[in-house]
């Protein structure tokens, strides 16, 4: 028993990382209404700037500060100068601009920082709460941190005027246009939120799982699955995909399978969770105009 | 535009005694005895290069038939690539069948497998179908290392492959005849495609991606399509892995990461999707262009190829085979007076 | 004798001579006067990335070595190729060097499926495949694969290395393994098994992860609860820093093996917590060039100074540097046993042809030996444990058959 609440605990602290990459993958989605590959090779470079800094001197909380706003900044000009020739493109293509760019900041990432592992530090304090031997206090706090983030977000998308807009703007440019909103200028702004979103997720899940440029690889399938399977336009639903995935792929890992065919399974309960939900758990479900 | 559905124009005029049409034919004729002629201009490593070309070639136009004509993304064609290489690799190591019988079979397996997978993905469109199936394409490795299927699978280890001799002796080299095999296999399957795209099946692959239920109520069985063609699509995909094994002579898991699918659709967006010619073009693209790269830059080649990926689909955002028609289509215009521009004139 | 048959012996004498000096300069193609041309495929992207430093140290070891006049007055010329860690490329890349470059050897190809890929082909083509930089326990087959050569005591060796130790100091132990779900992990995990024989029932539990998981978190937690008390991490650095961590983090404290592979003070404890890792057990057969106890050593020194001149952008904490400096000066020593005769098969002979090879970075006590049969030119270790600051050596340097 003992054993299955400390799967289900260590699934918890898994999922948070999962859950904080979906968040950005939803928050690209609902402004610009794509899925965007790259995200979790940009939270990595982020992630490697904030090292940087901490490096150099900075105190923990100027780098993450700091590190958010140069992600944001670099989300914005990443839309506006290599999004935007084609945003009219079909669906495909983007996609193709996306690996692209994921390859890139991988690459990069290599070249600059080498492949051996780094260590990100973590503001929240090293002994684990009330001295239990289930789960850190820094995954306990880096979910604290992803709940607080979904929040925000979902307030700002929802009771905001800027955020009504951003989500009129990928929902519909054209009629979005005729209503006055800058619609270029709401995407770039979503792209500068996710990235500012990825590079919290990607300090987050530093201290976890290491630093280091490939660290972000196995993590972006099960965000992704995540986003997926909780429903891509529902931020809450992401974030609840990501603690299920992680508490499922522990459990089904540790009783059902063993780890050798975990993967298969996985792919087995994605297809069956979309069978039966379409649009995924908590996705809204489009009737569409003939 | 796509390939199937707009008839191009039928020109009136003749271009030294020939029409338009018997000019692509001659161009299309000219192309295919070139490409015979190559494996004896260049040396073995180029061969062997230009023989991955086919194959993949073969890969992307079973992917562009699904993803290009009927609109069903596919993250996963890695997946059946591998099924086909190491259904030809067991039947060739462990149970000792000739290289060429193990074609067919690879086909058959991928075309079962594709339709059984098909079936389940008909109620997912989109990101959602796109999940699923890069789901296929992560879990396969793990599924190839299985411990209970090692003794077939050669697990971690792989299986070796024997390459094959040219037959009746011919004093040519294996890695020639392979080619030439591969060319072979690459003719039949286009002509397939090429026959299953123009006619009524393929009208109804593009009506299904383009307006479902429009098609639906005109009486196109759409979930029977969708299926047959993700079978399809994985035969050609099946075909096109186990000619792979046979040139690599080596089936690993490691062979056939998620990267690889990634790397197939890549191919067919800087091809042209929708085209069969872009299969080439982005089979070039996808064998040439990561070696071009690397010796641009040795410190961070994938990042070079990554400006390059984005320069195609910048200056080309239909593709290569877009482009290419569109050059000819300015020549056509440039041409004189007399030619009216492109509308469609019955035939 | 008369004069002219003194005319006749002097002329002859002067003809056995001059026949083995102008006989003695034999080259095979990628070898010349001035050059030797050396092939190599790398995985420099692609999730085995992190072994890329090793190319790139072996070519700046073989700069400065040029910077130095050479082997016998020839550069060594190394054309290095990424094969991201795919067979097919791999065998693309291989070929591409083979018949296109023309080189005289492939050397230091990294990667266990990678070097199988391309082994019959090599063999065939009767070209050097010296020094894989894999410890498969494959590689050293003289009789049926006579052109290809290990480097590193194979993972065989080196489970039975740990095996034999525990036999003797922990004969009732009741073991869990965590290994990496591929050639490697599993070598291990058999090799440990075949090492316990008759003991291989105390193997209580096995669990697996791909290097495209998260984290291995889950596993250990599994693990902690089969029972066992005896711990083996079969893992690349990344894993093996998790591993240790969350081992310690959960409260469980057995008897913890790592493998060679992830023992880096710098890169592998160091993040883990070096606190966590005390009691740890490993074996070295290199210099670890984060570990204290070497700062005085000259070997390391020099090691450092190299490091500094020619590869400054190396991370001085990777063991990887330390392992591609050290194969690199045993492919110096072949050349240079080679002279003018750099012929393949001359190059075969005199990799075959290794006695107690001492080099700087080797442990003291460890030393390359190849024979016609032995195809194995490392096969000694020695047992350490971690105090929680520095690897303890203990024991004798031992040997792995």
């Amino acid at each position: 028993m003992e054993a299955f609440l400390h799967q289900v605990l260590s699934g918890l602290a898994t999922g948070g990382v999962y859950a904080s990459l979906a968040l950005a993958l939803v928050m690209i989605y609902q402004s610009t209404n794509h899925i965007n590959f790259a995200q979790g090779e940009m939270a990595m470079f982020s992630t490697y700037l904030a090292w940087n800094m901490i490096n150099a001197g900075l105190p923990y909380w100027g780098a993450f500060a700091l590190t958010i706003a140069i992600s944001f900044v670099a989300g914005v000009v990443i839309e506006r100068v290599i999004i935007r020739p084609v945003e009219n493109a079909p669906v495909l293509s983007v996609v193709t601009v996306f690996v692209a760019l994921l390859v890139i900041f991988n690459s990069i990432a290599g070249w600059i920082y080498t492949y051996t592992i780094k260590t990100f530090p973590s503001p929240f304090p090293e002994q684990p709460l009330f001295g239990n031997r289930y789960i850190s206090s820094h995954e306990l706090g880096a979910i604290g941190v992803t709940l607080t983030v979904l929040v925000v977000l979902y307030v700002f998308f929802r009771f905001t005027p800027l955020g009504l807009a951003m989500r009129a703007a990928a929902q519909n440019a054209t009629s979005s246009r005729l209503v006055g909103i800058r619609v270029g200028w709401m995407l770039a702004l979503g792209w500068g939120l996710a990235a500012a979103v990825g590079a919290v997720a990607g300090m987050l899940v530093a201290p976890i799982i290491y630093l280091e440029p490939n660290m972000m690889s196995g993590v972006l399938l099960y965000a992704f699955a995540a986003a997926l399977v909780g429903g891509i336009d529902n931020p809450f639903g992401a974030v609840f995909g990501g603690f299920i995935v992680g508490i499922l792929e522990n459990l089904i890992g540790a009783y059902v399978i063993g780890t050798e065919l975990k993967l298969t399974v996985a792919l087995v309960l994605i297809i069956c969770v979309l069978l039966v939900k379409p649009t995924g758990l908590f996705g809204k479900v489009f009737a569409t105009r003939v | 535009m796509n390939d199937a559905l707009v008839t191009p124009p039928l020109s009136m005029t003749r271009y030294a005694g020939l029409s338009l049409r018997a000019w692509k034919m001659v161009g299309l004729v000219a192309l295919v005895l070139g490409a015979i002629a190559l494996p004896f201009t260049v040396s073995n490593y180029r061969v062997f290069q230009f023989n991955m070309v086919l194959v993949y070639a073969i890969v992307l136009l079973g992917l562009n038939i699904l993803t290009g004509y009927n609109g069903q993304i596919s993250l996963g064609h890695g997946a059946f690539y591998a099924i086909g290489a190491y259904v030809a690799a067991i039947l060739m190591d462990r149970v000792g069948w000739p290289y060429w019988a193990t074609i067919p079979v690879a086909g058959l397996a991928c075309f079962v497998s594709g339709f059984l997978f098909g079936l389940p993905a008909l109620r997912l469109r989109g990101h959602y179908l796109a999940l699923a199936t890069f789901a296929l394409a992560v879990a396969m490795p793990q599924l190839l290392k299985y411990k209970h299927i090692e003794q077939w699978t050669g697990g971690v280890q792989g299986i070796v492959i024997i390459k094959p001799d040219p037959p009746f002796g011919w004093k040519i080299t294996p890695d020639q005849w392979l080619y030439l095999f591969t060319l072979a296999i690459l003719i039949v399957m286009f002509i397939l495609g090429w026959n299953l795209l123009r006619g009524r099946i393929g009208r109804a692959l593009i009506a299904i991606r383009d307006h479902p239920i429009a098609a639906e109520a005109m009486g196109v069985n759409s979930a029977l399509y969708k299926s047959l063609t993700f079978g399809v699509s994985a035969l050609f995909t099946g075909v096109a892995g186990a000619l792979g094994a046979i040139v690599v002579q080596f089936v690993a898991p490691d062979s056939f990461t998620a990267g690889l699918s990634i790397n197939f659709l890549v191919g067919i967006v800087v091809g042209g999707i929708a085209s069969i010619s872009g299969a080439v073009y982005g089979a070039l693209f996808i064998q040439f262009v990561p070696n071009f790269a690397d010796q641009i830059s040795k410190a961070a080649p994938w990042a070079i190829y990554g400006v390059f990926l984005l320069l195609f689909v910048y200056l080309m955002p239909t593709g290569v085979a877009g482009f290419v028609r569109w050059v000819y289509q300015r020549l056509r215009l440039a041409r004189g007076g007399t030619d009216k521009p492109a509308v469609a004139k019955p035939s | 004798m008369d004069s002219r048959g003194m005319l006749a012996t002097c002329l002859l004498a002067l003809l056995l001579t001059a026949i083995p000096a102008v006989a003695q300069k034999k080259y095979d193609v990628g070898a010349t006067d001035t050059e030797i041309k050396i092939g190599q495929t790398m995985p420099y992207s692609g999730p085995a990335s992190a072994y890329g430093t090793i190319g790139r140290a072996e070519a700046a070891y073989f700069q400065m070595i040029n910077d130095l006049g050479g082997i016998n007055g020839r550069k060594i010329t190394l054309i290095s190729l990424d094969d991201g860690y795919s067979p097919p490329k791999t065998v693309e890349q291989i070929r591409r060097l083979v018949e296109q470059d023309q080189v005289l050897m492939i050397y230091q190809s990294l990667g266990t499926p990678s070097n199988t890929a391309i082994q019959r082909y090599l063999n065939a083509q009767k070209v050097p495949q010296v020094f894989v930089a894999t410890g498969a326990t494959k590689w050293g087959d003289p009789k049926n694969y006579p052109w290809t050569i290990g480097w590193q005591p194979s993972y065989h060796a080196e489970s039975l290395i740990y095996a034999k130790y525990l036999l003797q100091t922990k004969p009732e132990a009741k073991i869990a393994v965590l290994y990496q779900n591929d050639d490697y992990g599993k070598d291990y995990l058999n090799s440990l098994r075949a090492g316990l024989s008759a003991k291989s029932k105390s193997i209580l539990k096995e669990v697996s992860y791909e290097v495209t998981d998260a984290s291995v978190d889950s596993q250990i937690v599994t693990l902690q609860a089969s029972g066992a008390d005896t711990f083996f991490i079969f893992a690349t650095p990344k894993f093996a820093a998790q591993a240790i961590r969350k081992t310690y983090d959960i409260g469980w404290h057995p008897l913890q093996f790592v493998n060679n592979v992830s023992n880096s003070v710098g890169t592998v404890l160091q993040p883990a917590g070096p606190e966590k890792a005390e009691g740890l057990i490993s074996s070295f057969y290199l210099k670890e060039p984060t570990d204290p106890q070497w700062l005085k050593d000259k070997g390391y020194k020099d090691w450092v100074e190299w490091m500094k001149k020619y590869y400054s952008q190396g991370d001085l904490a990777d063991l990887g540097n330390v392992y591609g400096y050290t194969v690199a000066q045993t492919l110096v020593q072949v050349l240079q046993q080679c002279g003018d005769d750099l012929t393949r098969e001359n190059i075969m002979r005199q990799a075959a042809n290794l006695k107690n090879l001492e080099l700087p970075m080797l442990l003291p006590g460890v030393k390359l030996n190849t024979s016609a049969t032995d195809f194995y030119p490392l096969e000694q270790m020695q047992l350490a444990r971690f105090d929680g600051k520095r690897w303890v050596l203990f024991g004798e340097v031992l040997s792995g058959r």
